[in-house]
């Protein structure tokens, strides 16, 4: 009996623990094998990053450990693995950063510290676990903002993170126990059964919900982002606006979806205006910016605004759609993420101005960076034009046509950034246009794997079609 | 024949000029691809007519249905009625003629014949489809080209332009896609044939008429929001003025017949009076604008708001003979106003300049452009024999069966903007074409060379066979229009 007890609790948490098994591994050859070479390291990272992603893409049986506090079935599995990929991604993007960076290895054991909190609080069954989840990612995430140890900016980075991270995490737990007031519980499910809609019932549910958006970035919860994206090292940047929004993202849409589907009325209007508000606010500041982090910080509001759309559908379609979506998202926002990093890791520079004439020396970078943005923009044949067809038509699945004009209009905005930086790389003319880059071969295999996900993801249909099997819905 | 085919074949062909390395071969290479594809849109011709005769009463033929999203009842939807086989002869007439001209361009060729290949390939998508979204999805992918194209080998402004002109035809497709979706929810599918016969209520209708048929207006220039046709036009390097005057406007103009009109007949005869209102505003302001320009390309790119009012006029009037007249006037307009750009950049390319006050007596020594010039402004101004006067003529007779003082009136105002085109061509030939050679300079260029002759040779073919011989497009076109107008037709005798 106990004994397959243990058992499926190994096969339950399998993608956590290999995760764990990673952490140990490195900190075993942090601690013994002292004369390792970063790029020893990072090789030896990156291969069980690899490894792990592979493991994750094996399918397993649901799972309901620990009464209910933890649970896993396909389609965490597979948003699990997608985070996997992004991670891993992230990592063979940094190369560049990495190499001649002190604490290569204390790099990766918080990266992965991160990833696992992200995969409790995805699977969590319960408030308790999910809050416990989110903050075993914040504290990891802070310390890996301020990674740039030598550059002010970037601890100025990490202070903003902790403390808004904390407000927000304070405002989730008021949240949660006004939730726990109300109903005497904390489980999803039994939530779900004794939700009544009474005023204090309500206000702890804001509370909750305004804690997520923040956690989204989600006007008017946003004004962390910029300048922690700015401040912090590009892959650290990357690893924030994808994996952790990712993240958040998912289990934010199994909540509302799972306990709090009651309020469904509620939340349909509340999430219209956060999502309006996000894509509006958030282009409306991108059109300006000359850094390219910053622009960047800006368009992933925005972006945050149009997976809400997902959300808003409340249907099989709008889940399917968001994490649709956030697939498509990894590849595109990681494939510019990786060209800006790997400017700024060997040159240093990050402004529009710098790309000038980008073009004559580096033409696989700007066309990278070109189709990457074009998909951020949602510009067929890129699978971004997919990603948010699906959550434009999700979002009108309600009939409300003025969101989802409102939505397709933001995306002539955007438009109008993104081809900024475009504009900067091929057309105009620089004195001194930056040099010939060297693409290393991580940086290369990151890059062809992003550059055929943001090509192929949205042609194939079968990847759509795949995830809305194994969706739900409302 | 499978449709497929003629999507394919330019991607492939710039797939392959992608791994070309010297400029030789991508020049070879991409006109080979082209002139396949034109011999495939004749064959396709051919064989339409041969399924015509042979019986086929089917809307639509040559269909062929893949599942592309299931879960979303998505489907890749192809097949061609007369209309598409028309346009797809256009499109292909341009593109060859596009290719041509590009022969000599600098720097950076290889990705200049990639992205007009990958326009083209957008084309004949958008042309052949008869899924929603598959079209949406093809009447979007062009918005990369040509920005690329106008930003990176454009003349004057093109940074300018080719932002304005990328944003403002991603509104017109924002229009389209909220449109687009209401039609979804509504019509329960994406499949054109399948809604139409499901009939959309007239609610439904007047909510989502405005919505596609003004998203599908901006791209054919729709009286407001024409102000991205000059500014992208003029900077536009040949070949892409060429494409975007000749092909994409004309994506706009069957998008509006296609779609909006098609499946909503009941909302575009209620809105009729506004399309007839902005379309003869633009048909006059454009004429009007035209005279007004120094630049020859602007000159070209406002005569094409004048001229594309005329495929709006005639979609508005919702009679048989007008919205034949409209799809003339589009494959017309579409080959006149290739071969006037055409002629303006060879000119451009050995003057240096494109003001006609600094231009004169070019007849005499380049006698074969100016021919060239001579032949489009005379097609422009609706010389009979030439396309441009079947295809006017087609719509004023149509616009006439129209009764009621409005229309009469707006048929009047589009005829006698014929004269306004009359004068500025007339007078920008006289002045740069003829008379005493102003610049001692220019007595050294030279005439068109061999791809460029040929290139306009092309075109002409295109412009005689619909000019001399008009019957055999009308016939083409009578089905298609026939399906479309039927819906329409019923929606009077309903209400």
């Amino acid at each position: 009996m106990n004994q397959t007890m243990g058992a499926s609790i190994i096969i339950g948490l399998r993608q956590e623990l290999m995760i764990i098994a990673i952490i140990f591994i490195l900190l075993v050859v942090k601690l013994a094998a002292t004369g390792f070479r970063n790029e020893a390291i990072i090789r030896l990272a990156n291969l069980l990053l690899l490894l792990n992603f592979i493991a994750g893409c094996f399918v397993g049986p649901d799972a309901q450990l620990f009464s209910g506090m933890f649970h896993t079935d396909r389609l965490i599995v597979l948003e699990k693995d997608m985070l996997n990929l992004g991670t891993l991604l992230v990592s063979l993007q940094a190369y560049d950063w990495l190499k001649g960076h002190r604490q290569v290895t204390e790099f990766y054991l918080l990266l992965l510290s991160t990833l696992a909190g992200f995969f409790f609080m995805i699977s969590a069954g319960n408030l308790l676990m999910f809050y416990l989840g989110l903050e075993l990612s914040t504290i990891p995430l802070t310390a890996l903002a301020g990674f740039d140890l030598e550059k002010r900016t970037s601890s100025e980075g990490a202070m903003k993170f902790i403390l808004s991270a904390a407000f927000s995490s304070g405002l989730l737990l008021l949240g949660i126990s006004f939730l726990y007031g109300a109903t005497g519980t904390l489980g999803f499910g039994a939530i779900a059964q004794r939700v009544d809609g009474g005023a204090f019932m309500t206000f702890g549910f804001i509370l909750f919900l305004s804690g997520l958006a923040f956690k989204v970035s989600a006007v008017p919860f946003h004004l962390w982002t910029a300048d922690v994206y700015e401040g912090s090292p590009v892959p650290v940047t990357a690893y924030l606006s994808v994996i952790s929004k990712g993240a958040v993202f998912f289990i934010f849409i199994q909540v509302l979806y799972t306990a709090f589907r009651p309020l469904a009325v509620n939340w349909y209007h509340m999430l219209i205006l956060l999502s309006v508000l996000s894509m509006t606010v958030g282009n409306l500041f991108a059109l300006r910016q000359d850094k390219l982090k910053r622009l960047l910080a800006f368009s992933s509001i925005a972006q945050s605004g149009f997976i809400l759309a997902g959300i808003i559908g409340s249907s099989r379609t709008g889940e399917a759609s968001l994490v649709y979506f956030i697939l498509i998202y990894i590849f595109s926002n990681l494939g510019a993420f990786g060209v800006v990093g790997l400017i700024s890791a060997q040159t240093g520079k990050e402004t529009i101005g710098d790309y000038r004439g980008l073009y004559a020396n580096n033409k696989a970078l700007s066309w990278i960076l070109a189709i990457s943005l074009f998909s951020l923009a949602g510009i067929p044949p890129t699978a971004g034009f997919f990603g948010k067809f699906f959550l434009l038509m999700a979002g009108a699945g309600k009939g409300n046509y003025v969101y989802v004009g409102i939505a397709a209009l933001n995306m002539v905005i955007s438009l109008y950034y993104y081809l900024r930086v475009v504009k900067a790389v091929f057309m105009d003319k620089s004195e001194a246009p930056i040099g010939k880059l060297k693409i290393g071969v991580m940086p290369n295999i990151a890059f062809v794997i992003c550059v055929t996900g943001v090509l192929a993801t949205g042609l194939v249909g079968w990847i759509y079609d795949y995830i809305f099997s194994l969706s739900t819905g409302i | 024949m499978n449709l497929s085919i003629l999507i394919a074949l330019p991607l492939l062909t710039a797939t392959a000029v992608l791994f070309c390395r010297e400029i030789r071969t991508v020049r070879w290479l991409s006109l080979g691809g082209v002139a396949v594809q034109l011999a495939l849109a004749v064959v396709l011709l051919v064989r339409y007519w041969a399924a015509r005769s042979g019986g086929a009463e089917a809307a639509m033929l040559f269909t062929s249905r893949h599942v592309w999203f299931p879960a979303l009842h998505i489907w890749y939807y192809v097949g061609v009625d007369g209309i598409s086989v028309a346009m797809i002869l256009l499109t292909a007439f341009v593109m060859t003629a596009a290719v041509l001209v590009s022969w000599a361009i600098a720097p950076m060729g290889k990705e200049f014949f990639v992205l007009l290949l990958f326009l083209g390939a957008g084309a004949y998508g958008f042309f052949v489809s008869l899924d929603l979204f598959t079209l949406f999805f093809f009447l979007e992918i062009s918005v990369i080209p040509k920005f690329l194209l106008i930003g990176v080998w454009g003349s004057g402004r093109k940074e300018y332009s080719a932002m304005k002109l990328a944003l403002m035809l991603m509104a017109g497709s924002a229009l389209v896609l909220v449109g687009l979706l209401g039609i979804y929810y509504h019509g329960g599918s994406f499949d054109l044939q399948e809604i139409s016969q499901k009939h959309l209520p007239l609610e439904t209708q007047r909510v989502f008429f405005p919505l596609l048929f003004g998203g599908f207006g901006i791209f054919t220039a729709l009286f407001p929001f024409h102000t991205w046709v000059p500014d992208g036009h003029s900077s536009a390097p040949t070949a892409a003025s060429m494409f975007l005057a000749g092909i994409s406007m004309k994506l706009g103009g069957y998008g509006c017949l296609r779609v909006a009109v098609f499946l909503m007949p009941e909302a575009a005869r209620e809105y009729s009076p506004f399309i007839i209102v902005l379309a003869t505003i633009a048909i006059v302001y454009g004429a009007f604008a035209t005279m007004m320009q120094k630049d020859l390309k602007y000159m070209n790119a406002y005569s094409s708001i004048s001229h594309c009012g005329f495929i709006l006029l005639g979609i508005g009037m919702l009679t048989r003979t007008a919205v034949t007249g409209a799809v003339m006037q589009m494959i017309s307009h579409g080959l006149m106003t290739a071969l006037f750009f055409a002629a303006i950049g060879m000119i451009y390319d050995r003057t240096h300049t494109r003001l006609v006050e600094r231009l004169g007596g070019l007849l005499k020594i380049m006698p074969f452009i100016s021919t060239v010039f001579v032949l489009a402004g005379l097609c422009s101004l609706g010389l009979p024999g030439l396309s441009g006067f079947v295809a006017e003529m087609t719509v004023f007779i149509g616009s006439w069966q129209h009764g009621g003082g409005m229309y009469r009136l707006a048929t009047i105002l589009a005829c006698a903007s014929i004269v306004i085109t009359a004068v500025y061509i007339l007078r920008a030939t006289g002045r740069a074409i003829m008379g005493p050679v102003t610049d001692s300079q220019y007595s050294r260029l030279t005439d068109a060379t061999w791809n460029e002759r040929l290139a306009a040779v092309v075109l002409c073919v295109g412009i005689l066979a619909i000019g001399v011989a008009p019957f055999w497009l009308t016939n083409l076109l009578g089905p298609g229009v026939n399906s479309i107008m039927v819906h329409a037709i019923k929606a009077v005798t309903i209400k």
